[in-house]
């Protein structure tokens, strides 16, 4: 007979004290296993979100953090806007023409290439333009690049596909500049099909624009924020009423006041809003090599511009925000373990007493003290791991009904076995530890009876 | 195979005084013999038998059993000569009340290395006419079977020696003789010598050999002669 059968048994005697001790330890667990699935997930959306696929974000002077929480997350307010024709530097000679003459405007110097432009060598820049809303999602505006630029996933190695419709286009005969993609979230809680259009407020509680873009494009969940936006064709964004760059004093840069005499632009019209009356909220640029580290020194030496590293900055926000938070959570689950192990100990503690005359009977029988000691270890193992099995299955069985929703909202998929953290393989190992520890005490005591004095007690 | 020379054991009372409790000079049970030692209630007689099987040390003296002197060995040692050579019978049979009547008596194989012999057990359960309560926990049993189980757990590691502690004291009259004749026949059987201690010249006057505690004990037979 097996020294774990003996300890079974035993259980098996006090089988509700010892569901109860169980339980205890399969509600810490249970908690253990759950704060850990939700910061796994937390971190594996922290990971898919610095992998954007570009690696330095270009905006206007202010808070590098907002300047991420605004372009990557679509969070928090735009910290303020770069002229366009500070977008087109990053443009090779040929491309910065091509721009001019495709959109009009003044440009100074048009035939020179745009001095950022060797550091973006084989790489892109890609503008996006904020502010507006459609229910509580952000709308983007951008080119349709950044569809086929950008990539997403663990590694960026994940191209963006449609799960229905297509990428929206700059310009075409049936829909003109007013085109839109958006996000799996978006179509899901505003029910938006292919053919449905949406019209962006100005802010989150400003008025409608009167000018509506067609959905012809819905996204595959991505676990990033772009499940949670709308993304619509910058050359229409620009044609939207209030979307015109007011006019800057050279020398302040104080904007001053509307001239009476500029022409308005009508949305119908395929004229293209100039390029000295855009702007743009943020340049997402992807440069080759270490070419960023020069081109991230040089912009932050001007006066006009910052650059940033997205990832740097998302770690800032997970280390600043999440870790301690984790940590917290973490310990408090750690103590209700050890609150469950102190169960435990007190549960066989207490029937150390009444079991002094069969611990004497098993020593009288030939049981050495050692495995008297044994058994009592064995009986709390079993406690401990009883329960934490218990509780593990129940934390996963909680995540896995979760899924849906979960996927839902953070395109990331739970399954039953899916190990979401570095801790989780050390719960069973732990709960040994916790058994051993728990059930020291009364082995010892186990260990220390006196077989004499209790066989004729 | 049992021989005891000289033993000596005394207990401290609540003063701190040397109370002596057993002097036995000689004590010899041969193989496969069958003895009573008859005694009064608080006569020594469990501590002898707890001395015998290596459970209580004495303060002096030698226990020979088949030729291993239990004094020498450590501990773990006499746990160990206790599981493979050693039978007890207690009188409130101690069975555990977790395990069933098989169980209880594998668990007595369970301590002597490598003794899991399930059939063993099952066929010493036959034997003392329990075959039909095998997987009975000992509340399920009556008191007279309860006994039977320890007998049949004592006698599970094939022991040279069975220790029996007023094995009748807590069994009804007619389940008294039951016992007795079961513990001698199945000793004889498997030859197994027997040191039955009780206090009932009734079992006594069954036995071929009698000692009476009270004259092989020095302790007990100076205190009568002082009186």
């Amino acid at each position: 007979m097996h020294l774990l059968f003996i300890a079974w048994r035993n259980l098996q005697h006090r089988w509700f004290a010892s569901l109860l001790t169980m339980l205890s330890m399969t509600l810490g667990v249970t908690l253990v296993v759950l704060v850990l699935s939700v910061s796994g997930l937390i971190e594996e959306s922290f990971e898919r979100n610095s992998n954007i696929g570009y690696n330095l974000l270009v905006g206007p002077k202010g808070s590098p953090l907002q300047l991420t929480m605004n372009s990557v997350f679509y969070l928090s307010r735009p910290v303020g806007t770069l002229p366009y024709n500070y977008l087109l530097e990053y443009l090779p000679g040929d491309g910065r023409q091509k721009a001019y003459k495709s959109i009009g405007g003044k440009l100074e110097d048009p035939d020179r290439g745009g001095k950022y432009s060797m550091f973006v060598n084989n790489g892109f820049a890609i503008p996006i333009c904020l502010g507006d809303y459609v229910g509580r999602f952000r709308i983007v505006g951008t080119t349709s690049e950044f569809f086929t630029s950008l990539r997403h996933g663990r590694k960026s190695d994940q191209e963006y596909r449609f799960a229905k419709g297509r990428n929206f286009q700059e310009y075409n005969e049936k829909n003109g500049y007013f085109e839109t993609v958006v996000g799996s979230i978006v179509a899901n809680e505003l029910d938006l099909k292919l053919g449905s259009k949406i019209f962006p407020t100005h802010g989150p509680e400003g008025e409608t624009h009167s000018n509506g873009f067609l959905v012809v494009g819905i996204l595959e969940p991505t676990g990033t924020p772009t499940d949670r936006a709308t993304f619509v064709n910058i050359e229409g964004f620009y044609l939207l009423e209030g979307h015109v760059a007011p006019e800057r004093d050279e020398e302040t840069g104080i904007e001053l006041p509307p001239s009476a005499d500029e022409p308005e632009f009508k949305p119908a019209d395929k004229t293209k809003l100039p390029i000295e009356k855009r702007e743009v909220s943020a340049i997402l640029v992807k440069t080759q090599g270490f070419a960023g580290v020069g081109l991230m020194q040089q912009i932050n030496k001007s006066k006009s511009a910052q650059a940033v590293s997205p990832v740097s900055e998302i770690y800032v926000v997970k280390d600043t925000f999440f870790s301690p938070i984790r940590l917290a959570l973490l310990a408090l689950t750690i103590m209700v373990c050890v609150v469950s192990a102190i169960s435990i100990l007190v549960s066989i503690y207490n029937s150390m007493n009444e079991r002094t005359h069969d611990i004497a009977v098993m020593r009288a029988l030939g049981a050495s003290r050692d495995r008297v000691l044994l058994v009592i270890l064995c009986e709390s193992m079993l406690i401990s791991l009883g329960g934490g099995v218990m509780g593990w299955v129940i934390g996963h069985t909680i995540g896995v009904s979760a899924s849906p929703m979960v996927e839902h909202r953070a395109g990331i998929r739970i399954g039953f076995f899916s190990i979401n953290s570095f801790y989780e393989p050390w719960i069973i190992p732990g709960l040994i530890l916790i058994g051993v520890l728990a059930g020291l005490l009364p082995a010892i005591m186990a260990y220390r009876t006196d077989v004499s004095k209790s066989l004729q007690s | 195979m049992l021989l005891v020379t000289e033993l000596k054991k005394s207990y401290r009372d609540p003063s701190g005084k040397n109370l002596p409790v057993l002097d036995i000079p000689r004590l010899e049970i041969g193989s496969g013999e069958q003895m009573v030692l008859l005694g009064k209630s608080g006569g020594g007689k469990t501590t002898l038998l707890h001395i015998i099987a290596g459970i209580t040390r004495a303060d002096s003296g030698q226990v020979m059993l088949d030729n291993i002197d239990l004094f020498k060995l450590s501990e773990a040692g006499r746990d160990r000569v206790r599981a493979s050579k050693i039978g007890y019978v207690f009188q409130t049979f101690n069975l555990l009340p977790a395990f069933s009547a098989l169980e209880n008596v594998r668990l007595g194989m369970t301590f002597a290395r490598g003794r899991h012999d399930i059939a063993r057990a099952t066929e010493l359960l036959v034997r003392v006419g329990l075959g039909d309560r095998l997987h009975h926990k000992p509340h399920a049993l009556s008191v007279g079977q309860q006994q039977r189980v320890a007998v049949a757990r004592a006698l599970a590691n094939r022991p040279s020696l069975l220790l029996a502690d007023e094995p009748t004291a807590n069994v009804d009259t007619r389940n008294q003789q039951l016992i007795i004749d079961l513990i001698r026949e199945v000793c004889r059987d498997e030859k197994v010598s027997l040191l039955l201690v009780t206090h009932a010249p009734e079992i006594a006057r069954q036995f071929d050999r009698v000692e009476d505690l009270e004259k092989l004990n020095r302790v007990l037979f100076e205190s009568t002669a002082s009186i």
